[in-house]
């Protein structure tokens, strides 16, 4: 293919605004061969502005980004409602929008669930977890755990739970990504996935904590927008009525009325509430989102941004239901949109695509361009924040903390996170190729398992129970990380679907109902049974620990204010 | 930060009466919120699991089912309820931990 080879040759020999140009003109020599040359050059135009736009304000971002407090958290100077804006920028993945679009176009109804269950930890972060977090913390969740407890076992248990829980979720969004900029270029896929990958990274090491929020603030004003103008779409042409919108979907939908309530996705209650419980708490357990609390200067602000952030993705997620809806009526029934081949309700580009594929059936090639364009931004988004929670938990936590004892300068550490931050856009554009295969949205809720059941169980009980020791928050913590990771490896979805094998030894695909209370569990069990001399101290230390959280005395930030 | 005056603050908020009322308010308070949410989203979990089928019961005459008021119900209520706990939290709590603070120093 010339084509390939064209961009090949270009994103070898480019980074930065160099890449997007060679970008551009590679994929406008593919328009002589393909079909969609106008829709190609509407949304390469726009995701060359949004690209530009961004790497703008990463470059202003960068000579703004000089303390450790910058780079991991924009010096505390976000705003409870930009911080909710960039929470949900951060939150609306691609796996949510693509996803939960594609769920619902093919199931109906059990899109619904995830939506759901995705919006219910938002409530539990702000009840139990962000005033404190904000109050104990500086830049990651670990600052929090290990608090009084023992510094190295606690935070590098906690670096390794975020660790596990980034690279996962990288993945879903580094396979969102090649599809969607494979469909929309005709590139190949491994192309698509190395430019977010270096996207990423050059957001990340030069603009830190700024940038990312501003690209996640940009990115959700336009995903909230594109969607609205898509689900407003899809309404008026059913006059505005869920009745009419409902009726056609069940005449065009081969499942027909099964639509309408919980179907296949669920298939035994177990699973269900296994489920449940893995998108509930594992929202809680998220590194990337839990660090975005230190962005704010008090827990005023922080409790302010998660009621601004659950009401911006609770609108988003009843768009995304009405644009899946949408999908069956508008999409499945024109025969462009369709994998011919396939047959069925099977799209062209895959069955993700069913979003995009209406943001044309709404709005032509120009909306088709920016819906893309937002799409990618979305996904650039959500890979900044994690990649910065990952370097953060490598450099703040493995590094500074667990390796140099805290005998570290500002610099090096921030040094260290940068290249950090470049090694794991390498090992996500790695793992976005190895996974191609996989539903996005599926590997998305493997992630909230592991989050649910490691990291959400250590927090929750360092901040709410002084009887927790380190000797119990580490081996409970990695009991319900190693169960979790464990079952979700022998489980159908990557037993027999990724390795190949016959048939799958642990027969849920959630393990979210057993590893959760297995961690909570043995963490307690091995907390009461520690009667060491630093279990006794660390039970001491609560009361002080106690004070500061639920005031704020002597909260990184607040303090001088 | 661990000057002696912060221990000194410390050591001041630990006997003052009204920290205990904070606390004691502010976790009767987030603790029946969180009661109130887990109620919902496992009520309706459950309802997937055990009862499915009662969740495709259409409205009235038309085709929209059951399922979706309630499904649409979980996800507004989620708003409601962290705009409840902001309203009294950024108010009421606020007002009694700046008196602490303030007492404190």
């Amino acid at each position: 293919m010339k084509t390939s080879n064209i961009t090949l040759a270009a994103l070898v020999a480019a980074i930065g605004t160099l890449m997007l140009t060679s970008v551009a003109m590679a994929a406008g020599a593919d328009l002589g061969g393909a079909e969609k040359q106008a829709t190609n050059w509407h949304a390469i135009v726009m995701f060359v502005i949004f690209v530009g736009m961004t790497l703008g304000i990463t470059y202003w971002a960068a000579g703004r980004t000089k303390t450790a407090s910058d780079f991991y958290a924009a010096g505390g100077g976000i705003t409870g409602f930009q911080n909710g804006l960039a929470i949900a920028g951060d939150y609306m993945s691609a796996a949510s929008f693509l996803g939960i679009s594609a769920l619902v176009y093919g199931s109906g109804y059990d899109g619904l669930i995830f939506s759901v269950g995705w919006l219910v930890g938002w409530p539990i972060i702000l009840f139990l977890i962000a005033e404190r977090l904000r109050n104990l913390g500086k830049y990651t969740f670990a600052d929090v755990a290990s608090y009084r407890l023992g510094r190295m076992p606690v935070r590098t248990f906690a670096a390794t739970g975020s660790m596990i829980v980034v690279i996962f979720y990288l993945i879903g969004q580094m396979v969102g990504a090649g599809q969607l900029i494979k469909l929309l270029f005709g590139m190949d896929y491994l192309y698509a996935v190395i430019i977010v990958g270096a996207l990423m990274m050059i957001y990340v090491t030069f603009g830190g904590m700024v940038a990312t929020t501003w690209v996640q603030i940009i990115k959700a004003c336009l995903l909230l927008g594109g969607a609205t103008f898509i689900a407003f779409g899809v309404m008026s042409k059913f006059g505005f009525s869920f009745e009419a919108l409902f009726t056609k979907a069940i005449e065009v939908h081969p499942k027909h009325g099964a639509i309408m309530s919980p179907g296949t996705l669920v298939n035994n209650p177990l699973d269900a509430i296994s489920l449940g419980m893995a998108l509930m708490f594992g929202t809680a357990g998220l590194p990337h989102i839990l660090m975005r609390f230190f962005t704010v200067p008090d827990a005023k602000e922080a409790r302010k941004s998660v009621f601004y952030a659950t009401g911006f993705i609770g609108y988003f997620y009843i768009l995304t239901f009405i644009i899946g809806f949408g999908a069956i009526c508008l999409v499945a029934t024109n025969p462009a949109y369709l994998d011919a081949v396939k047959g069925g309700l099977n799209l062209r580009g895959g069955n993700n695509m069913a979003a995009i594929h209406l943001a044309h059936a709404i709005g032509g090639d120009m909306f088709l361009g920016f819906i893309s364009a937002v799409a990618f931004a979305t996904i650039l988004a959500v890979v900044s924040g994690l990649t910065l929670a990952g370097a953060s938990a490598i450099s703040h936590d493995i590094y500074a903390s667990v390796i140099m004892h805290g005998q570290v300068t500002e610099g090096k550490e921030v040094t260290v996170s940068r290249i950090s931050s470049i090694v794991l856009g390498i090992i996500a554009v790695l793992l976005g190729i190895v996974f191609e295969k996989q539903n996005v949205a599926f590997i998305v809720a493997l992630t909230f398992s592991v989050a649910a059941s490691a990291n959400f169980p250590v927090l929750v009980l360092s901040m709410f129970w002084g009887g927790l020791t380190t000797r119990g928050a580490v081996l409970g913590g990695t009991i319900g990380l190693l169960t979790s990771v464990i079952m979700v490896v022998l489980s159908k979805a990557v037993w027999v679907q990724s390795f190949g094998f016959q048939a799958e030894i642990f027969p849920y695909a959630y393990p979210a109902v057993f590893s959760v209370p297995a961690a909570f569990f043995f963490s307690w069990l091995f907390s009461v049974l520690d009667n060491s001399p630093r279990a006794a101290e660390e039970r001491a230390a609560y009361e002080a620990q106690a004070i500061r959280s639920e005031t704020g005395l002597g909260a990184e930030g607040a303090a001088s204010h | 930060m661990k000057s002696a005056q912060h221990l000194a603050s410390v050591d001041h908020i630990r006997n003052n009466p009204k920290f205990a009322e904070l606390v004691r308010k502010r976790t009767v308070f987030a603790w029946t919120l969180s009661v109130i949410i887990l109620v919902v989203y496992f009520g309706f979990i459950g309802i997937i699991a055990f009862n499915k089928t009662w969740l495709a019961t259409p409205l009235g005459t038309g085709v929209t089912t059951i399922g979706f008021p309630i499904g649409v119900g979980v996800i507004l209520s989620s708003i409601i309820l962290t705009g409840i706990y902001v309203y009294r939290a950024n108010g009421e709590f606020d007002e009694l931990n700046r008196q602490i603070i303030e007492e404190s120093r």
